[in-house]
């Protein structure tokens, strides 16, 4: 048994040349539920297409289960894709949807049922065997779907930005749903999706795409909270820059400038003096004081409140700095910090604890 | 809001009025004149009589209606296994030529189909065009007999109604789902079986559109068998004809036609029940 189940090396795709995906190296784990991130346009379904043999890479290798699948046609390949429009057949009720894959491997009658009614328990569709995909709910729709991939028992099951059309009460608990499915299957999941809030928190691994290219795989605590790149920064989440650049090196501390005043940053990445760099800061890592609150204000930026936005669970706020610059906060209700009533045009403190923000290279 | 429901009663009333005048009473006609008696000075005349569809029941014009229901029948077989293929690749295309090769099927409509089946004689007579090119490049010696004969009818036929079941299958075909076929894909169905489960079933209702389309008119289209088939080949279509403009036996005629209709309409019913029975097996 492999480790990885599926491995692609120095996969790229051109189609009447124009590049769409370059320099894919992917490994997948048996097992985990890998989620493929990116905007629209980046990539990702078509490197769900290549896994699932509706395209060939224009060069590079692509092995399941540790066998090269150059060549192999889609219904040879021991992969099944859950579609984004569900694509469920709509001549069939959902009985011989789901029976489909099992009857193309010739399946005996009785494995068939014997399935179809584990899988249907799986996903709460007993009662609905008899009908057809139009007299269902999306969400019906949707799990018909799953069922219909997993009943095959394929070996890792793709999945197409399949929670997109569904409303967002329906995507959340389709979410828990999925992650509980694959957790009772044990099958490797690659999940593709734009929305990064579903990334984080479904998978256990995240891969970031970005016109055509990975930017970064890791956990979802690592491409959320060190970022390899800008764009991964932008992408996930919100995230406050400042433009600096590297004044002094001592080992791993770098001593840097942010809106005219220094502060010491620790980074695991290399920098030079001089070098320009960019400073990022999460949202609700920065912290906003009303003038009575402080007195020591020596590490503190101050600014002006320009918008509060109250959220319930939370307030954001955009201040801005004495340099112009306008940075967004997030501040949550808690107990030593009650209050969280800020006036437009407030003058504040705002700051963060050092450690929190991530420095990373100027990109152009 | 008043002016919407004026609308609506008018352009309500302009399809009953058509119905009317040019389906209902025209068809009372004709069941009427086959009801009547006919003479050598009177197209038709009283008293009322069955006798018409009593002479219906001969063997002759059983087996005309009979040769006509079988090549109606091969012709729509043909024009399906011909246009199937054709309307497939022309709705699955992805080029601009799509357009052009759409127009292209249409372009013969704007010439009369009669004068159609006059140029299909300069092209399978023994001298035509398809004889002298085989004769010429020596494939053959004796011209091939393509003309006044039952084959000479099918080509006429399929030829002029090629266009009829090609259309209703384009549309359906092009309505057709591509994620559908990739999702057969997907699941292990190899080309074959992605075909006869996926993709027939799905473009059935432009099948049985097409094979309605090119049936009806097979049966009973008069002037391709007349021009085409020559003295033997006689049709339904020209059977009836006949009656009319030749005999002037109008009754026996109009006996002969709605005994047709009545055998169309019965293979629709056929057709209909067959499809409602089966979407109610579905709902349970």
């Amino acid at each position: 048994m492999t480790q990885n189940i599926i491995q692609l090396s120095d996969v790229s795709k051109s189609i009447n040349d124009h590049t769409i995906l370059y320099n894919i190296n992917l490994e997948v784990r048996n097992g985990e539920f890998l989620t493929l991130l990116g905007p629209s346009g980046c990539g990702k379904t078509t490197l769900l297409r290549l896994i699932s043999g509706f395209e060939t890479p224009t060069t590079g290798k692509i092995f399941i289960d540790g066998k090269n699948v150059d060549g192999l046609a889609p219904h040879l390949r021991h992969v099944h894709t859950v579609f984004q429009s569900y694509a469920l057949f709509p001549h069939m009720n959902v009985y011989d949807n789901i029976a489909f894959g099992l009857r193309c491997h010739k399946l005996p009658k009785k494995e068939i049922k014997e399935r179809i009614a584990e899988v249907l328990k799986i996903v709460k569709l007993e009662k609905y065997i008899h009908r057809k995909p139009d007299q269902l709910s999306g969400g019906q729709q949707q799990r018909v779907a799953i069922a219909r991939a997993v009943v095959n028992r394929p070996l890792v099951l793709l999945l197409d930005e399949p929670l997109s059309s569904l409303d967002y009460r329906l995507r959340k608990t389709m979410q828990i749903e999925l992650k509980q499915l694959q957790r009772k299957l044990g099958i490797t999941f690659i999940f593709v999706t734009h929305d990064q809030e579903e990334a984080l928190s479904m998978s256990d691994r995240v891969v970031v795409m970005y016109e055509g290219g990975i930017e970064q795989i890791g956990t979802p605590r690592q491409v959320y909270e060190d970022p390899q790149s800008l764009t991964v920064a932008n992408f996930i989440g919100e995230t406050n820059i400042f433009k600096s650049e590297i004044i002094a090196v001592d080992g791993k501390m770098y001593t840097v400038s942010i809106e005219g005043k220094r502060r010491i940053i620790k980074s695991p990445h290399s920098f030079s003096a001089g070098q320009k760099v960019n400073i990022l800061v999460r949202p609700e890592d920065l912290r906003v004081w009303g003038q009575a609150e402080v007195e020591n204000t020596q590490d503190m930026f101050p600014g002006v409140v320009e918008e509060v936005i109250y959220k319930g669970t939370t307030v954001d706020l955009i201040v801005r700095l004495s340099h112009n610059q306008l940075v967004s906060a997030t501040e949550f209700f808690n107990e030593d910090d009650d209050r969280l009533e800020y006036a437009i045009g407030e003058p504040v403190w705002a700051s963060w604890l050092s450690g929190w923000e991530v420095i990373l290279p100027h990109e152009e | 809001m008043k002016n919407d429901s004026t609308f609506k009663l008018f352009s309500l009333s302009i399809v009953w009025v058509w119905l009317l005048f040019f389906s209902l009473v025209p068809y009372g006609l004709v069941i009427i004149a086959s009801l009547l008696s006919h003479s050598e000075n009177n197209l038709i005349q009283l008293p009322f009589t069955i006798k018409n569809y009593i002479d219906v029941n001969n063997i002759i014009y059983l087996r005309i209606l009979e040769k006509s229901f079988y090549l109606a029948g091969l012709c729509t077989l043909i024009c399906l296994v011909l246009g199937y293929p054709f309307a497939y690749i022309i709705a699955r295309m992805k080029s601009s030529f799509k357009g052009l090769l759409i127009l292209l099927i249409i372009i013969p409509f704007w010439t009369s189909s009669l004068i159609r089946t006059y140029s299909m004689i300069a092209i399978l007579k023994s001298k035509g065009i398809i004889n002298s090119f085989l004769m010429g490049i020596g494939l053959i010696h004796t011209p091939l007999p393509l003309i006044f004969n039952n084959t000479a009818v099918l080509i006429g036929l399929v030829y002029n109604l090629l266009p009829f079941m090609v259309l209703p299958l384009l549309t359906n075909i092009e309505r057709l789902d591509n994620r559908l076929i990739d999702a057969a894909r997907d699941l292990g169905a190899n080309r074959l079986t992605t075909f006869r489960k996926i993709i027939l079933p799905l473009t059935m209702p432009g099948i049985i559109a097409g094979c309605i389309l090119v049936f009806l008119p097979a049966m009973t289209i008069f002037y391709i068998p007349d021009l085409l088939g020559g003295a033997k080949s006689v049709l339904a279509g020209n059977l009836i004809q006949n009656q009319f403009l030749i005999s002037q036996n109008w009754p026996f005629g109009s006996a002969i036609s709605i005994v047709l209709a009545l055998l169309l309409a019965m293979l629709l019913l056929i057709y209909w029940k067959s499809t409602r029975g089966k979407k109610e097996r579905d709902l349970l």
